[in-house]
């Protein structure tokens, strides 16, 4: 508790400072083991470390490498196609069962859990059954034709061309339910008084929605937006749960290529590299929007 | 989509209604089917995996999987079951979770209600540290782990998840006291209240959603982190998640798929746990102010 | 106040902590499932019988590429474990970081010189200093085939490619799956080591896989192993992308497919189906791989402790790791064979008294090669980028002759 004795001016000082003493650990911990480790991150990219961090510094040859390697190609492609899709799929159908789920649903309560679940459990839990279900043998497309739907065909996760779909799939398993869970409070917050007013006037559903609800979901949408862009740059365990980069080389993300190169191929300069390079990319997607929503707050 | 209307406001045809029934209950069946494929092998003789049906029912049910991961499977050089570290997850989660979430509120409080000059910097910054990708860290972090002397422990550990769940504990108690208002701190402050008292008795007692929200997911994030557990706390101090690969992912031995499936409920049973029992809440804090911005 | 309660009660919940007594060791591995792990505790209770603690440190996934990314986080730390389960290449890099201990003195002492083959001492010693006790050799160019399925089509073990070919081609005629094959990266590339050696023997696959000769990985050879591995693609079941290894040892086990390759380890999964070498499930070398071993081997590489307790329990957790019983007890468990030849063969079975044969005859022969799927031919970063070639060439990215050209041109960017 605050100090109550001691004198007015030594109190008021106290108190002006106190917060800013409160912020202090906070701010110096980030200073250090976020911002002072990436420029630590950045020293490395433009060394030539391998297996431990060393110091030589060999200029932009990390770099020059990290753009000749094809698999960083792969990487970089597969990140835009999962990204975009899994971003515009969850928000779709977050946002629908968001809409239905508010039509005074009976056993709401039990079907909320249900879609929020899967943000709950890792992939080292849940990739296996993934693995199992997409996989032709002995998955759904096993079962569909052993239900007597001879002519099913459900093999992506084993065609070089497809499998990256399969991971927009089990992700946006992974995290629709949660995209739901945002627009659904959002929705819930809507003042009942000006949709009244609206219906009054004649407006049909859909128009409510389009011209009403939905406008009023804007920070819900950047919200959901910038959850899943960061769920997708980071996806790591996602990939390798489920195809381990494969077939082939064909699945490979940004941060599987980072891990890989910095950990397993002893690589480190280059995958400090590669690091860089999502950073930055992070950086472009967050700083406009942080920019834009504190200063819109103040 | 199908025509739909908002609630108390206006009414839906029968139709629709159906519609909709139908469309949520379809997705329930997408969203429950990887767990009910888990229980289903988790109580199956291993024959009947390798002989294929993976998606069938079981001829013979069985928990013999389920004992064996919790008490007897071989996670190291001792046949432990996953008991162990199960505690050891306990004991990294819980003091993580509480003082990731502390250092939040304290902070959201200060930034919203103690302005001072920068203070949207050190948001900002703050909030982008929610974002980086956590493999850059590793050698840093172990670095320091060894100077503070705390490497391979579950102080270290928990040390780790604070500094890395602040940035999260304060976006959603920033977001959320911004919306308290202001109005109650000031005239608390011309009342003569200090900064902790305020905290104390008008913040703090109007922060259950939010303590909520924030809460399930610190619990979600650390209990299921993988990398962090691995590279600083690998042996005796080993997390749930660490176990729990050492099971599931031996490279050249004999796989029992079975008792990985029941070992993979178990680790996430703590976290099912908390989002049924706590999921309302969820709802309701994301309401009260974290999306609105 | 409350709040520093609240913390400080926090603070004593988690009090499990493991503290690391002076005079254990604390092991770094991976081999968790359970045969492995049963073997490891022979070891543990060796070291308890001299008063030697354990300290145990199971990190699985990867084939151990998990297991050094911890082992680089402990090592920054300053704190590096006292003995790390390691493969081939690793051994040499952490050696020219300076991580690791002298053993020479107990080498020396138990003539170890004398029992280990010259290819293991390669990755066991450093600049002609012993650092790492070698526990096993695996080798990796075995085919398993089906006894019944064999005997059903009149097969024999076919003793060249075209008879191996015509073998699989008969297989498939009979709705069987010729080739049980898994698509890993690690898998495909087990199968193209074979495929090396077979088509160019002993010396293509020293200048190819282990000099880098770019002359050599763009050769015609090369382009033959490569199409090699295309006519095994044409054999392997529609459904083999990603599948595990032992997975696909359970086919050929049920008598669903002919041959798997793989190496020793596979042996495991038939013992676990109840089955006996040689008489449900037989092996035999890869055809055109006969008188070669590629191998790897599994060693315990000591890392740098300071005070004279560590020290002298690391050395006796060194000597447990070469004595015969544990070699033995371990590697009858493991489907490997010991990683000295001057031990009696009578404990194992039949595919493992042939290995230990083979193994002692190609280590006298000059036949005795480190596998480049299992990092022993080369370095992790040519060994990926090896990887990244043959299973996109598996997978129908490119065609032979493009696949040795990107051979060239990853190994070049991978040095």
């Amino acid at each position: 508790m605050a100090m109550t004795d001691s004198g007015t001016d030594f109190r008021t000082r106290m108190q002006n400072w106190l917060p800013k003493i409160v912020l202090a650990p906070s701010f110096a911990i980030m200073v250090i083991f976020v911002y002072g480790f990436i420029a630590f991150t950045i020293y490395l990219s433009f060394t030539g470390s391998r297996m431990l961090p060393t110091f030589d510094l060999v200029g932009w040859q990390n770099y020059e490498r990290l753009f000749r390697v094809r698999q960083w190609d792969t990487a970089v492609v597969n990140l835009a196609i999962f990204a975009s899709l899994y971003i515009v799929i969850s928000t779709i159908i977050g946002l629908m069962l968001a809409i239905f789920l508010d039509q005074k649903i009976r056993g709401e309560g039990a079907l909320r859990p249900i879609f929020l679940y899967p943000m709950a459990l890792s992939f080292i839990v849940t990739g296996t059954a993934w693995k199992w279900m997409l996989d032709p043998a002995i998955g759904l497309e096993a079962t569909f034709r052993m239900w007597g739907w001879e002519s099913f065909t459900f093999d992506w996760i084993k065609d070089s061309d497809m499998a990256i779909y399969t991971i927009v799939i089990a992700a946006v398993w992974q995290s629709s339910g949660f995209v739901m869970a945002m627009f659904l409070a959002g929705l819930r917050g809507i003042d009942n008084e000006i949709l009244k007013a609206a219906q009054m006037d004649g407006a049909s559903n859909v128009q409510m929605y389009r011209r009403i609800i939905l406008p009023q979901l804007r920070p819900a949408f950047l919200s959901a937006f910038v959850i899943l862009s960061h769920l997708a740059i980071k996806s790591y365990d996602l990939v390798v749960a489920m195809t381990d980069g494969g077939p082939g080389t064909s699945t490979w993300m940004p941060a599987v290529f980072m891990y890989e190169y910095t950990f397993t191929r002893n690589q480190m300069g280059i995958g400090a590299a590669s690091a860089v390079i999502m950073l930055m990319t992070v950086a472009a997607i967050m700083v406009p929007y942080l920019y834009a929503e504190l200063r819109e707050k103040k | 989509m199908a025509v739909a209307s908002n609630e108390n406001a206006m009414r839906t045809s029968r139709v629709t209604r159906v519609l909709i029934y139908v469309t949520l209950l379809v997705f329930s069946l997408f969203y429950l089917l990887p767990l009910g494929i888990m229980l289903i092998n988790s109580l199956k003789p291993l024959s009947e995996i390798t002989g294929g049906g993976m998606i069938a029912l079981p001829q013979q049910w069985t928990i013999e999987p389920w004992l064996s991961a919790w008490s007897s499977a071989q996670i190291g050089v001792e046949p432990t079951g996953l008991r162990p570290y199960f505690m050891n997850s306990i004991a990294m989660a819980v003091p993580a979770v509480i003082i990731s979430t502390v250092i939040g509120a304290l902070n959201g409080y200060v930034l919203t209600k103690w302005h001072f000059r920068g203070a949207t910097i050190v948001f900002g910054l703050l909030l982008f540290s929610c974002f980086i990708p956590f493999q850059i860290v590793l050698i840093p972090m172990a670095r320091i782990l060894g100077i503070l002397e705390i490497a391979g422990t579950t102080y270290g550990l928990i040390l780790v998840h604070v500094v890395y769940g602040i940035g999260f504990s304060t976006l959603y108690f920033r977001n959320y006291y911004a919306a308290f208002p202001t109005e109650l701190v000031r005239a608390a402050q011309i009342d003569g209240a200090g900064f902790f008292q305020i905290f104390w008795r008008i913040m703090l007692p109007s922060s259950g959603p939010i303590i909520a929200v924030c809460c399930i997911w610190q619990f979600t994030n650390i209990w299921n982190d993988f990398l962090f557990g691995a590279s600083f706390a690998s042996g005796g101090a080993a997390p749930m998640t660490v176990a729990l690969n050492n099971l599931v992912n031996s490279s050249t031995g004999v796989r029992e798929y079975n008792v990985h499936f029941a070992g993979a409920i178990m680790a996430a049973a703590p976290t099912l746990l908390v989002y049924i029992v706590a999921g309302r809440y969820f709802v309701r804090g994301l309401m009260a102010g974290s999306v609105k911005g | 106040m409350r709040m520093m309660k609240i913390t400080g009660a926090a603070l004593v919940l988690m009090s499990s902590t493991a503290i690391v007594h002076a005079d254990n060791v604390e092991v770094l591995h991976w081999w968790t499932s359970g045969g492995e792990a049963a073997a490891l505790n022979v070891l543990k209770g060796d070291l308890e019988g001299q008063g030697v603690g354990w300290t145990d440190m199971p990190v699985a996934g990867g084939g151990g590429s998990d297991a050094m990314t911890v082992l680089r986080a402990r090592v920054t730390a300053g704190d590096p474990p006292t003995a790390v389960q390691m493969l081939g290449f690793s051994i040499q890099d952490w050696a020219a970081e300076g991580a690791l201990a002298n053993l020479n003195g107990l080498a020396e002492e138990q003539g170890w010189a004398d029992v280990v083959p010259a290819a293991l001492q390669q990755f066991s010693t450093f600049e002609g200093n012993w650092v790492s006790a070698p526990v096993n050799v695996h080798s990796t160019n075995w085919v398993w085939a089906n006894s019944a399925i064999m005997a059903e089509l009149g097969l024999e073990q076919p003793g060249s490619w075209d008879e191996f070919v015509a073998a699989m081609e008969a297989a498939e005629a009979a709705g069987y799956t010729a080739l049980a094959h898994g698509g890993q990266a690690w898998q495909d590339a087990t199968i193209f080591d074979s495929m090396v050696m077979g088509v160019g023997g002993p010396d293509f696959y020293q200048a190819a896989m282990v000099d880098l000769d770019p002359e050599a990985l763009g050769s015609e050879q090369m382009v033959e192993a490569f199409q090699r591995m295309e006519t095994l693609r044409g054999f392997v079941d529609d459904n083999f992308s990603g599948r595990d290894w032992n997975l696909a040892s359970a086919m050929v086990a049920n008598g669903e497919a002919l041959f798997q390759i793989m190496g020793d380890w596979a042996k495991g999964e038939f013992i676990a189906a109840g089955q006996t070498a040689g008489e449900e499930f037989q092996c035999f070398r890869v055809p055109g791989t006969e008188g070669t071993v590629t191998f790897n081997s599994d060693q315990f590489a000591m890392f740098n402790v300071t005070d004279d307790a560590s020290m002298a329990s690391q050395m006796a957790m060194a000597s447990a790791v070469m004595s015969p019983e544990f070699q033995v007890a371990f590697n009858t468990v493991k489907g490997s064979v010991p990683a000295r030849t001057d031990i009696s063969d009578a404990e194992f079975d039949a595919c493992g008294q042939l290995g230990m044969a083979q193994l002692a005859d190609a280590a006298a022969n000059g036949g005795l090669f480190g596998s480049m799927a299992h990092g022993h031919a080369n370095n992790p970063s040519v060994q990926n980028a090896m990887y990244d070639v043959i299973t996109a060439h598996f997978n129908g990215e490119f065609d032979a002759a493009t696949a040795a050209e990107e051979m060239v041109t990853a190994v070049e960017l991978a040095m």
